[in-house]
């Protein structure tokens, strides 16, 4: 049984998508508890799929028994696998808690057309994961980019925009990756990954190669909102409903910075990028301006859901530096980066769905006294902004002090002042929300601190929507103090050998 | 060097760490269960420091490893002469602190107790870590801690004034902590260790001369800035809007006491006397913080609110311990040492007093004290007799503390810095004996006030560290060994072993 867990992730969600709308005709509730469940047995295969990893070593799985490079292959090694549990227990989690989000901003109508398209783009944030093959990502990017564009569609007014600007440039991303694909099938005549990474080395001299790279950098970039190619970002975060902004943040872009370290580490060599063309230099240069932009940008917003969306493309940039720095510390950090974030993005969205669902409030400065309305979700708010802040021990915290050490080992001391900046930058926006929430309970109004403060109705969110919530806070704890386990049993086995 | 393997040091960060989570949890209506549960967690930590200190006194050291956090690099404690002082006074004073800060938020029926209690205990919990961190980045996940568990404290009063500074705080505070990061992390990659070590680590690893200058710039403006050196000491007598208890905290037992610590730390346990002295940087930090010591002092004269005026005392004060350290002599790191707790049982009182003044008169200047010492005895002759050991007369333990600092000027040969001490003391003396005068010898428009001194739980507290205070003058080995334990810290960092 175990051996088959791979293939479990992805055809359970697959399936399941496929009867959620037919037995959804008849009976509309159901539609979310067979979701549910598909989600969870699909958690459970990855889960296994992580335990024979860690106890067999990397897993190669021939679909139909097809062996590469003729069939099609899923390859999980120590990374990819740990990135499919974080993305399984992620949507998990935020499964769990957009329940009562979506029963209240989803025509009830929609519901079964709704959680069939979700388990799809789960399905496909999986099989991204998983796959060792270059068309079979390019199948699955473009099942993710289709149920993306159906679900932030059905967001509040204007959604339908972002949703279309998202078309329009999604699908120039997946036509760029397409023909990056077709270029390098030209040359070396296979799809699979771990073919072209032999091939790769006898063909640095091709421009049909050269090219091809930079179609995939322009590629994945959309897909993962990485400055400049983030345009579609803010408005499809801001506008799509809530739960599935909680579920796209956390999940998506994290899933296209992991195609990024595949490509540049194990389809192209890291030396492509470094030595032969000058790929990690830029990509450095604009994960750099990408951070500041990102958060400059996130200090303008009043829209909770437009500064968070504002601030990932701020923390995709960290990813991406981490990759560009290419040393090993640099590498470290951008991969432990990718749990950090999710974690924390993934937790201050589910937060943003709270308060909407609860409040109805967007604003951030309406959000005093909301600490006393909603304790618990703020006291999550406040563990995943000390996160975004990288304030120990949380996971922020040791993928920044990575990130650092690999700037520094690497002298790019302008990246290093990079990075502390924009973590003094998160600062502001951040605490500029606690400050609101917990703290102006006698601003404006003249009064001192002797009052008694007005008193203010507990008015939490369904425990169903706190609980998962509370578990991710507890995640992004998790994932700081135990740090040093991810890396030595998953991550440090990315640094290719003879790298610093 | 011996060592012990104990869970002590880590149940005294933990016992706060999970106390004020009962706290937190307990409805505020049920005060004195809450209250407790402070006083449960305040007695047991003291305890357990206590428990550890006859252990390093005896020349071993406590050592505990929790987590591996990167390859060589783990979340680890370690207990040795200068951590139990600074952990002694932290955990001894937070019983006294809490039972004041008790009588203080009842009397003036504060809002948001339980919060001020929940962050309180985590500010104790980031103490006791500061002072068992046994490397470099333990020691800064608690002060980065520390930091974050101030902030609701300092912005109490949720007021367009406290909001400033609670934001001035985390402006100065976080920008420091980001520069110690890189300090630390560069570190980490030039030496390849961070553990703390007796007279510096960073010897014999051939790290260039200008880099070692830059990364001690670098350490000590990271910690400079809670230990309030200026130029970077604005936030401090801004964050005089918190509650009384809590300048008493922020002053004499967490915040700066833990960037002095810092510096310390830095100084004596990171670089060491050996390579201070090779990058030639030892005289240029003293000199540095001379000029703290001498212009805060000139602050303090000019300011009429008595809390800011007890703000830049502290401003001045701490400098004396970075100075002493700086020095580098046996004498002067007993002093500096010394002068932790000393300042600490002394400017805590200091605070108490104007607290308690503030709390039975609602008067915060200096200029409406006329006659009150007829009104408030007790606390004001704890006052009166607190602001002579800041001046540095015997018995009081300042003297203790500055004749060792004195001491340790001429040993280093830089008479200058004699010079700096002894006008400090002048200055001291202009700013503190001002208050007392007025206290005592000048009588207000409406004739001399009647007796009427603050309610027990304010007296009391201050009373104990008054006392303590000149107990520690005459018997500066009392029960703590803070002597003998700051002079053999002094010892181990001069033979660098």
């Amino acid at each position: 049984m175990i051996h088959q867990a791979p293939i479990l992730t992805i055809a359970t969600l697959l399936l399941t998508a496929f009867w959620v709308p037919i037995i959804g005709m008849f009976k509309k509730e159901s539609a979310y508890y067979i979701a549910l469940a598909a989600i969870f047995i699909a958690f459970a295969a990855a889960c296994g799929t992580l335990y024979s990893v860690l106890l067999h070593g990397p897993i190669h799985y021939h679909m139909g028994g097809w062996p590469p490079p003729w069939g099609i292959e899923f390859v999980i090694d120590y990374l990819n696998a740990g990135v499919l549990v974080l993305i399984a227990l992620i949507s998990f989690l935020t499964t769990i808690s957009a329940k009562k989000s979506v029963e209240q901003e989803i025509n009830r109508d929609k519901w079964p057309a709704f959680w069939s398209l979700y388990l799809l783009l789960i399905m496909s944030l999986m099989g991204m994961t998983e796959t060792g093959d270059m068309f079979n990502m390019y199948v699955y990017l473009e099942v993710s980019s289709l149920t993306a564009y159906g679900l932030i569609a059905m967001g509040e007014d204007g959604a339908l925009i972002a949703s279309f600007n998202y078309v329009i440039l999604g699908s120039v991303g997946a036509s760029f990756y397409l023909l990056g694909v077709g270029y390098l099938y030209i040359v070396t005549g296979s799809l699979n990954m771990a073919d072209l990474y032999r091939l790769m080395p006898g063909l640095y001299h091709s421009k049909v190669v050269f090219t091809a790279f930079a179609f995939f950098m322009v590629g994945i970039g959309i897909k993962m909102g990485l400055f400049p190619l983030h345009v579609w970002l803010p408005d499809a975060y801001t506008r799509a409903p809530s739960a599935i902004s909680a579920l796209i943040a956390p999940t998506m872009t994290k899933v296209s910075a992991y195609v990024l370290f595949r490509i540049i580490l194990s389809v192209f060599h890291i030396q492509f990028s470094t030595m032969i063309i000058p790929a990690a230099k830029l990509l450095m240069w604009i994960a750099a301006v990408g951070i500041i932009y990102g958060s400059i940008m996130a200090i303008a917003q009043k829209d909770i859901k437009r500064m968070l969306a504002y601030s990932s493309i701020s923390q995709i940039g960290y990813i991406v530096l981490g990759l560009a720095l290419a040393n090993r510390m640099g590498l470290i950090g951008g991969a432990l980066h990718i749990f950090s974030h999710a974690f924390a993005k993934g937790c201050l969205f589910m937060v943003a769905m709270a308060i909407v669902y609860k409040t109805g409030i967007r604003n951030i400065d309406e959000f005093k006294d909301l600490n006393k309305k909603m304790p618990f979700t703020m006291a999550a708010f406040c563990v995943a902004a000390l996160s975004m802040v990288g304030v120990p021990p949380t996971a922020g915290f040791f993928s920044k002090w990575y990130l650092v050490l690999g700037t520094i080992s690497g002298r790019h001391w302008l990246m290093t002042a990079v990075i502390l900046a924009s973590s003094l930058l998160n600062a502001i926006y951040f605490f500029r929300i606690i400050e609101k929430t917990y703290f102006s309970s006698f601003l404006g109004g003249g009064g001192h601190g002797h009052h008694k403060t007005p008193t203010v109705v507990m008015t939490e969110a369904p425990a169903m929507m706190v609980i998962p919530i509370l578990l991710m806070a507890v995640g992004i704890l998790a994932v700081g103090l135990f740090n040093f386990q991810i890396i030595h049993h998953l991550l440090q086995f990315i640094v290719p050998g003879g790298l610093a | 060097m011996n060592t012990v393997v104990s869970i002590k040091p880590l149940l005294a960060v933990l016992v706060s760490l999970v106390g004020a989570f009962f706290i937190l949890f307990t409805s505020s209506k049920r005060q004195n269960l809450r209250e407790s549960w402070t006083f449960i967690a305040a007695f047991i930590k003291f305890g357990i420091v206590l428990s550890m200190m006859p252990v390093i006194l005896h020349g071993k050291v406590i050592k505990l490893t929790l987590l591996e956090i990167a390859p060589g690099l783990s979340l680890m404690f370690k207990v040795d002469f200068l951590g139990i002082i600074f952990g002694l006074v932290a955990s001894g004073l937070w019983i006294v602190t809490s039972l004041y800060s008790i009588g203080y938020m009842r009397g003036l029926k504060e809002h948001a107790q339980n919060r001020y209690f929940f962050a309180f205990a985590l500010c104790l919990s980031a103490t006791m870590g500061i002072a068992f961190a046994g490397n470099l980045l333990t020691f800064y996940v608690f002060y980065e801690m520390l930091t974050i568990s101030t902030y609701p404290l300092v912005t109490h009063n949720e007021d367009e004034e406290a909001v400033k500074a609670g934001r001035k705080y985390l402006t100065y505070t976080l920008s420091a902590g980001v520069l110690l990061l890189f300090a630390i992390a560069a570190t980490y990659l030039y030496a390849g260790t961070l553990e703390f070590m007796p007279g510096g680590f960073l010897n014999g690893h051939n790290i260039p001369i200008g880099v070692l200058q830059f990364l001690l710039v670098a350490f000590l403006i990271g910690c400079g800035v809670k230990a309030g050196v200026m130029p970077f000491h604005a936030w401090l007598p801004s964050a005089m809007v918190a509650p009384t208890p809590v300048s008493a905290l922020l002053h004499a037992v967490a915040v700066v006491k833990a960037g002095v610590f810092g510096c310390v730390r830095i100084i004596a346990y990171v670089f060491g006397p050996v390579v201070l002295k090779d990058i030639h940087m030892w005289l240029i930090v003293a000199y540095f913080v001379s000029f703290t010591i001498i212009v805060s002092s000139l602050f303090a004269l000019a300011s009429d609110n008595l809390k800011r005026r007890l703000a830049f005392s502290t401003i001045s004060q701490l400098s004396y311990i970075i100075l002493g350290a700086a020095l580098l002599s046996k004498a002067s790191l007993t002093g500096s040492i010394l002068h932790i707790p000393n300042h600490a049982y002394m400017k805590i009182t200091l605070f108490f007093c104007a607290g308690a003044i503030f709390v039975k008169t609602g008067k915060k200047n200096i200029s409406e004290l006329d006659g009150i010492g007829w009104q408030m005895p007790i606390t004001m002759g704890a006052f009166t007799l607190v602001s002579f050991g800041m001046v540095g007369i015997p018995p009081l333990c300042g003297f203790i503390s500055k004749w060792y600092l004195c001491l340790g000027t001429l040993q280093a040969r830089e008479f200058f810095f004699l010079f700096v001490l002894l006008t400090s003391a002048v200055l001291n003396a202009a700013y503190f004996f001002p208050i007392v005068y007025a206290a005592f010898f000048r009588q207000p428009a409406g004739g001399r006030p009647a007796f009427n001194e603050a309610s027990l739980p304010l007296v009391i507290p201050l009373s104990i560290t008054a006392v303590m205070a000149v107990i520690f003058g005459i018997f500066p080995n009392f029960t703590f060994h803070f002597f003998d334990l700051a002079r053999n810290a002094a010892t181990t960092i001069i033979a660098g072993m």
